[in-house]
């Protein structure tokens, strides 16, 4: 209300009257507007504790019984006299998928928000734009059905002959010979996933550089990729840096396309491109309803450590993102 | 010299020889001799003074590029399948494209310069990748009609449900459909968006119209909830609702998970788009004596309405193929559950879901065809989406503008975009 009587002041003219203050008295069918408004976004918050709240409540049992041992056990053997549970090896596989999505898709998403925002003739960028905000609306259930039915037997001999050859790599080491359903073949599928998310902010921050520095970049000779180098990637480190974190967010939470594809299995290795592993959101969509009360409490907990975890990444990378894109860090 | 100085575009194919032959009578000619003997002769120009241009691709580029990438075929076919003894088109795909560009890079840099090389490379890498995504994203469509529409017994797959599903007997498909998937779907979904997208609005208007106390931390509560895990909020509702005997599994029940992940989004873009409504429009009706909830209920919405829809269609397009909430809330189930608010209910996703599980290709047939009918889905809401995205309204034209361009995959990620433009 006030930032629309909020007339310019002109000062110093004795001609120009003071501006009129309105007292700031809200009609009763305001008030009821604005409570029912107010209310819906108070609403969101209290969803958002009682998210974390319930979470965390009817899974404090099992978290209760073993401490924190459930940090760093793991299975879901909930029945049994000796019950095993934990998350430890799911929040392994979680990160181990998430980072190969990030090493696989960032780059093709920063490549290709570069193509959209610098490199695509203007007839085609708006049809492209369609085209990779498409790949966001596809269902992941579609890309896990995809990447079973299609990509997993293409990827399986990749997968061997980077075994073979680059054994040296932790990571691409093999213990046990089969390599499909893996957490590579899985990291592989988010990191397409995460594609156009990270690519529609990279191209929104860097078509906010300005013009004129790009301008006076290609004017001083400097070839397209100069020009990039200097202005456009330097404008939008901030917004990259945060686009990916908001894709490693979104790598994190990814449920079915990775339960479609895992093996499941309990083992902490490096070891990513062998068969099994699991993450967390895997572990609660797979065993939901098979292991009993405990069980329950098992999954409901690490449900809880899963939403926190990515509150904490998508806040820090929300806040990253609103800082460069407000222009901070950048002399102008 | 003087020639090429005058000459002013030349083309790619003149330019680049005559840079290259420069620089070498430069380097072995008697003129670098006369060069160092003399120093205050004047300094011979290194480079030609016709610029390389960014933009200048032509047929030496071309030649270039085509003959880097039959070497690297070559040399990696020799290397892979002959030396290393290897299969698997994937890495052979790889490995080829690493060495083709190595080869442009060597190539370019020998034939024209080093910084025009890098710049080509860069270019290859960029177009590349994006026709790698955009490629990708037709290929997933395309792929899932191949793999669905031949097996579809089109008079039963949209009236039968599952009930006689025996998969043993290989004319079932003739007998079976996914009627019960639809139904459960639509109901999930039409629910969820008739009571989200109400509170959706109401807190987009709170957040930009209203204001007041709290802004700032609704926010940021709703930018933290867009990336709430989909499978987060569909246990949310189980532990709070079904847990403790408040619903049973019911699609009603994921409904309300579904609303967990459509509000924060809707919300979002709903913002943005008010955000790009003219203040002299508020104003306006303001001055004439509107009531507040007038001037947004007349002036605001109704001018911001293609976005708003937009957002809302695209809001409903990310959560018809929510699988991971519906485990825990719909439960799924093969038979017609017309009954929103109890028993278990089906849905296309969990229908994909439970059948590519299945070690069986009639199941798996049927997955497919579930899968197809979501993506038909999906496509018509994205298409309607655009097509009132584009509809030209009373918005400002940079409002316009950016509304269009910027917000159509926003609902589709964690968290959509904070202030896209300047304000009026």
């Amino acid at each position: 209300m006030s930032d629309t009587i909020d007339l310019p002041r002109v000062v110093s003219d004795e001609a120009v009257p003071q501006p009129l203050v309105l007292p700031e008295d809200v009609s009763a069918e305001d008030q009821v507007f604005r409570w029912g408004v107010r209310l819906a976004g108070y609403g969101v918050l209290v969803l958002l504790f009682l998210i974390g709240l319930f979470l965390f409540l009817q899974g404090l049992p099992a978290f209760r019984r073993i401490g924190f041992r459930f940090f760093t056990s793991s299975g879901f053997d909930t029945l049994g006299r000796h019950p095993v549970y934990g998350v430890a090896a799911s929040l392994v596989g979680t990160i181990e998928v998430a980072s190969v999505a990030i090493v696989v898709g960032a780059p093709v998403a920063i490549a290709t928000a570069l193509f959209l925002s610098e490199y695509a003739p203007a007839w085609s960028r708006r049809s492209l734009i369609a085209l990779v905000d498409l790949a966001a609306a596809i269902p992941s259930i579609i890309y896990g059905l995809w990447a079973v039915f299609e990509l997993q037997d293409n990827v399986v001999g990749f997968s061997t002959w980077l075994s073979r050859h680059l054994a040296f790599v932790p990571f691409f080491k093999v213990t046990s010979p089969p390599l499909n359903a893996s957490l590579f073949i899985a990291g592989l599928v988010v990191g397409l996933m995460i594609v156009p998310i990270v690519a529609s902010i990279c191209r929104e921050v860097f078509s906010l550089a300005p013009a004129g520095e790009r301008e006076a970049a290609l004017a001083l000779g400097a070839s397209r990729w100069q020009m990039i180098r200097s202005v456009v990637l330097p404008f939008g480190r901030g917004g990259m840096i945060g686009a990916v974190m908001l894709g490693l967010g979104r790598a994190l939470e990814e449920t079915i396309a990775v339960a479609i594809i895992l093996g499941g299995a309990f083992t902490i290795s490096p070891h990513i491109l062998q068969h099994g592993g699991s993450t967390i959101s895997q572990l609660i969509a797979v065993n939901f309803g098979s292991g009993g009360q405990l069980g329950l409490q098992d999954l409901l907990f690490c449900g809880f450590v899963l939403f926190v975890l990515t509150l904490v990444i998508n806040l820090a990378a929300s806040a990253i993102v609103n800082r460069s894109r407000s222009g901070a860090g950048v002399d102008l | 010299m003087s020639t090429d100085t005058d000459m002013p575009t030349a083309p790619p194919g003149v330019l680049i020889p005559t840079t290259s032959a420069s620089t070498g009578t430069a380097r072995t000619g008697p003129v670098t001799g006369s060069a160092a003997a003399g120093p205050p002769s004047p300094p011979k120009p290194r480079r030609l003074p016709t610029p390389i241009r960014p933009g200048d691709f032509g047929a030496t580029d071309i030649t270039l590029l085509a003959a880097a990438a039959l070497s690297s075929l070559a040399l990696v076919w020799v290397v892979f399948y002959q030396l290393t003894l290897l299969s698997g088109g994937l890495g052979f795909l790889v490995c080829w494209y690493l060495t083709f560009l190595a080869l442009t890079w060597i190539g370019m840099s020998q034939v024209i310069e080093r910084q025009v090389a890098t710049d080509r490379v860069v270019g290859v890498l960029v177009v590349s990748a994006a026709l790698l995504v955009v490629g990708l994203v037709v290929f997933i469509v395309l792929w899932v009609a191949f793999k669905a529409v031949p097996h579809i017994h089109w008079g039963s797959l949209f009236t039968k449900d599952q009930k006689s599903l025996e998969l043993a007997d290989p004319n079932i498909l003739n007998h079976v459909g996914i009627l019960h998937a639809i139904i459960g779907t639509l109901e999930q979904v039409l629910v969820a968006a008739l009571l989200g997208v109400p509170v959706a609005i109401a807190t987009a208007v709170f957040l930009n119209e209203v204001g007041g106390r709290g802004v700032k931390l609704v926010r940021t509560v709703v930018t933290a909830m867009s990336g709430t895990p989909s499978v987060v909020a569909g246990i949310f509702i189980y532990s709070m609702l079904i847990l403790t005997h408040v619903l049973t599994y019911s699609g009603f029940a994921a409904s309300l998970a579904l609303i967990v992940i459509l509000l924060p989004s809707v919300t979002r873009v709903v913002e943005e788009v008010l955000r790009v409504v003219p203040g002299g429009l508020r104003e306006a009706a303001l001055a004439l004596g509107a009531p507040q909830w007038r001037t947004v209920w007349s002036v605001v919405l109704p001018t911001a309405r293609s976005g708003v829809v937009t957002a809302v269609l695209l809001g409903v397009a990310r959560i018809v193929g929510e699988t991971a909430p519906l485990l825990f809330t719909a439960f799924g189930s093969q038979i017609i559950n017309v009954n929103e608010f109890a028993h278990p209910q089906g849905a296309l996703p969990l229908a994909i879901w439970v059948e590519s599980r299945e070690a069986n290709s009639i199941a798996i047939s049927l997955a497919f065809q579930a899968a197809f009918v979501l993506m038909s889905i999906v496509l018509i809401l994205f298409v309607a989406a655009r097509i009132f995205g584009r509809t030209k309204g009373k918005k400002s034209k940079s409002a316009q503008r950016q509304s269009e361009d910027d917000f159509m995959a926003r609902i589709f990620m964690p968290i959509p975009m904070e202030k896209v433009g300047d304000e009026q």
